[in-house]
């Protein structure tokens, strides 16, 4: 075991180091190989270490001691347990998906930069693997940092293009802020425990130095960390700005994988979360304020990919709900489902796009769907699996998460009417998407309609593969209403989760709460259908407008907080800079100049006077001496 | 006879040696006075180690022997430099035609 969990991390790394030194010596075939072959093999011992986990529990190998200072030991371990066997086989079998998508997505750059992509890409699972299976929080805090970084070098991948480059520093700034939060709660931890591994923390008796005030504000800043990571608000801005990067950069890092960081945080800590009602309600209402937002500005977006990127917000918001109402297991029930229809989507529209000849602008789409009739169906899957249509993915860890918000005990109607309003939404935005893009007329130009053709199997076959995990991929959590024992994800989480899944919601309550939301969904989709299926370019107004420009929310930060830090650094540049840092640099400069000015004088070259000096300071020294020893 | 009359006659020779080196500009007066620095501390090391060795004899049968081979080491450094000492002076007479350190101010420039 202690060798299986070293080989899962060690052979994206491999992949990246082949690939990153070689990519002006291998061959592009070569590349793609190399960069596949390696996820791969992860995704396999994957497999294998899930049905040790499953037969054998948690398992925890330690390394090596990473720091070692004082009291405090932090070993480098693994740790291999029912939450984070998950996350590893989605994160290597999507990012294998995405790979093998790659190859042929990406096949018109030239090699160098093909091989600089998927090393980036084979970091990037690389990190995200240390993240999950990190048995303290510091080794997870690498695979934090890890992945803010390869984000930033994927989404600045054509770095040619400014505008590019801008979203990766803004993706990277925004990981910052909530880093520094994560960190602070880290020392915080320390400084009350002594200790930052999982076991030892979780175990009974290992949190008994906090003080509940302790609880509330670590919890607070890690939930800060995972606003920054999982995009909520206050730092959700970047996450839509980082559909710059290529597509399957998109899909692999905006919906399937990173975002879902701090989802796993949150559950890896939920002992501690469970100490603090404020910070379990303050999660939620931000995860409900979230997809809300999202999924308003998702409406009126234009850009398919914007479109979804807000709606990958919006989802994320919805996992934030199920953490901040306690229910742990649906809130990862629901990144598995997401991370299936969501990397679909994502690469659906990446074909799309591909189709094209790179356009984004669903204005300039429709009536693709008999061109592209894989891309089609599969995205079709998606969107059905996205709204929440039984018996799809989406439905059931859906369901699971508005079960949660209505057991919440003082707002559960207010949270279960907000969630559903947020998921109509959902459903409409989503077929707007669908029926824009795929129905009616075409209405690009000429030549893109001639270039119009279906994807090549390397694109297609992943797309397929995703559509049939999203529609049985929510088979492993169907609610014990309709069979008894169906639940199983809840049940295998269960040793690692406190506390899931006790909704007090009876039995009828539950039937009539699933009717209505699966009813008004369809009702959402047909509407979607008459109002866009023969889609006519018009200029939005009113509340529309606001809409479309995303609220003004990018507009509200740079007047309130970057034009005036961009003040504040202007002062400090013109007049401390100026003045101080270089009066201080120029002045010890001139001093030193005229201080060996002066001193030269002393330097007469008459013996005599040197000697006299000798025997002055002599003298000087002995009386010193004579008076010091006192 | 009481130490301190040694102490003060080498005290003495010590000041007229500095004062000498001070306010002299022959080059060989200088060095006169730098040797008779010397032998004032050779005098006060030779005093002090008869006296360390007539107080402690009877612990040390060679108590306060070293100071007096000190005494022979500066001898022996002493006629080296001197040695040394004339031959710079020598040449430097042949270089100037003088003996006066105030000369010898070439290394300023």
């Amino acid at each position: 075991m202690k060798l299986l969990l070293l080989l899962i991390v060690l052979f994206p790394l491999l992949g990246f180091l082949v690939n990153g030194l070689g990519r002006n010596i291998l061959g592009k075939r070569l590349i793609a190989w190399n960069a596949c072959l390696w996820i791969l093999g992860s995704f396999v011992l994957s497999v294998i270490a899930f049905m040790t986990v499953r037969e054998e529990g948690a398992q925890v190998e330690r390394y090596f001691d990473f720091i070692k200072v004082g009291k405090l030991t932090i070993p480098f371990a693994f740790q291999v347990d029912q939450l984070s066997i998950i996350f590893l086989l989605i994160i290597t079998g999507v990012g294998f998906l995405i790979h093998v998508y790659s190859t042929s997505y990406m096949k018109d750059e030239n090699a160098s930069h093909y091989g600089r992509y998927f090393s980036f890409l084979n970091l990037f699972v690389f990190s995200m693997l240390i993240l999950v299976m990190g048995a303290n929080y510091v080794i997870m805090f690498i695979g934090w940092e890890g992945v803010g970084l390869c984000s930033y070098l994927l989404i600045g991948y054509w770095f040619k293009n400014n505008e590019y480059n801008k979203a990766a520093n803004k993706a990277f700034i925004m990981n910052r802020i909530g880093d520094l939060a994560f960190l602070i709660a880290l020392f915080w931890l320390i400084a009350k425990t002594d200790t930052v591994s999982f076991n030892e923390l979780f175990s009974p008796g290992g949190l008994k130095n906090l003080t509940s005030t302790d609880f509330t504000v670590i919890t607070l800043l890690l939930f800060v960390g995972a606003t920054g990571k999982s995009a909520q608000i206050p730092l959700y801005t970047w996450l839509p700005d980082a559909m710059a990067g290529p597509t399957p950069v998109s899909a692999l890092i905006h919906a399937a994988t990173m975002v879902t960081a701090g989802i796993y945080m949150i559950a890896r800590s939920n002992i501690l979360y469970s100490q603090s009602a404020i910070t379990m309600n303050i999660v939620a209402y931000v995860g409900l304020a979230t997809a809300l937002l999202a999924a308003t500005i998702a409406l009126k977006q234009n850009d398919i990919k914007k479109v979804l990127a807000y709606s990958t917000v919006s989802q994320l918001g919805f996992m934030f709900l199920a953490l901040g109402t306690g229910a742990y297991a649906a809130a990862v029930f629901h990144v598995m489902t997401h991370a299936f229809f969501k990397a679909l989507l994502f690469l659906g529209s990446g074909s799309v796009i591909h189709a094209m000849g790179g356009e984004q602008d669903i204005r300039n789409m429709g009536g693709l769907r008999k061109k592209l009739p894989t891309t089609y169906f599969t995205f079709l899957i998606g969107c059905i699996a996205i709204a929440g249509i039984p018996p799809l993915s989406g439905f059931f860890s859906k369901d699971a998460i508005l079960l949660s918000a209505y057991g919440h005990e003082k707002f559960g109607m207010v949270l279960y009417g907000i969630a559903l309003f947020t998921a109509m939404l959902t459903a409409f935005y989503m077929f707007r998407l669908l029926f824009i893009t795929f129905t009616g007329k075409f209405r690009g130009t000429a030549e893109q309609e001639h270039h119009l053709h279906e994807s090549p199997p390397a694109m297609t076959i992943p797309l397929v593969i995703l559509a049939v995990l999203s529609v049985i991929g929510g088979f492993v959590g169907i609610p014990e209403l309709f069979m008894h024992g169906g639940d199983k994800i809840t049940a295998f989480l269960t040793p690692v989760i406190s506390g899931t899944g006790q909704h007090n919601v009876s039995r009828s309550t539950e039937y009539i709460l699933m009717g209505l939301s699966t009813g008004l969904m369809i009702v959402m989709i047909i509407f979607a259908w008459f109002k866009f299926r023969n889609y006519q370019r018009t200029e939005a107004v009113g509340l529309g407008k606001v809409l479309e420009n995303k609220w003004y929310v990018d507009e509200l930060y740079e007047k309130i907080i970057v034009n005036p830090l961009d003040k504040v650094g202007s002062f400090f540049n013109s007049f401390f800079e100026r003045s101080v840092v270089d009066g201080l640099v120029n002045g010890v400069g001139k001093l030193v100049h005229y201080g060996s000015r002066q001193l030269r004088l002393l330097q007469s070259g008459q013996v005599g006077s040197y000697i006299l000096l000798m025997v002055l300071s002599m003298v000087v020294i002995f009386v010193l001496q004579f008076f010091l020893k006192k | 006879m009481p130490i301190n009359y040694y102490i003060f006659l080498s005290i003495a020779l010590f000041c007229i040696g500095i004062v000498g080196v001070l306010t002299r500009r022959n080059a060989i007066i200088i060095f006169m006075c730098i040797e008779l620095m010397l032998n004032a501390v050779n005098l006060l090391l030779v005093a002090f180690s008869k006296m360390h060795h007539l107080k402690m004899a009877a612990v040390n049968a060679t108590a306060g022997t070293d100071g007096q081979l000190f005494v022979f080491f500066i001898m022996v450094v002493a006629a080296a430099e001197v040695s040394v000492g004339l031959a710079i002076i020598v040449m430097m007479y042949r270089n100037i035609h003088s003996v006066d350190v105030n000369f010898l101010n070439r290394l300023k420039h």
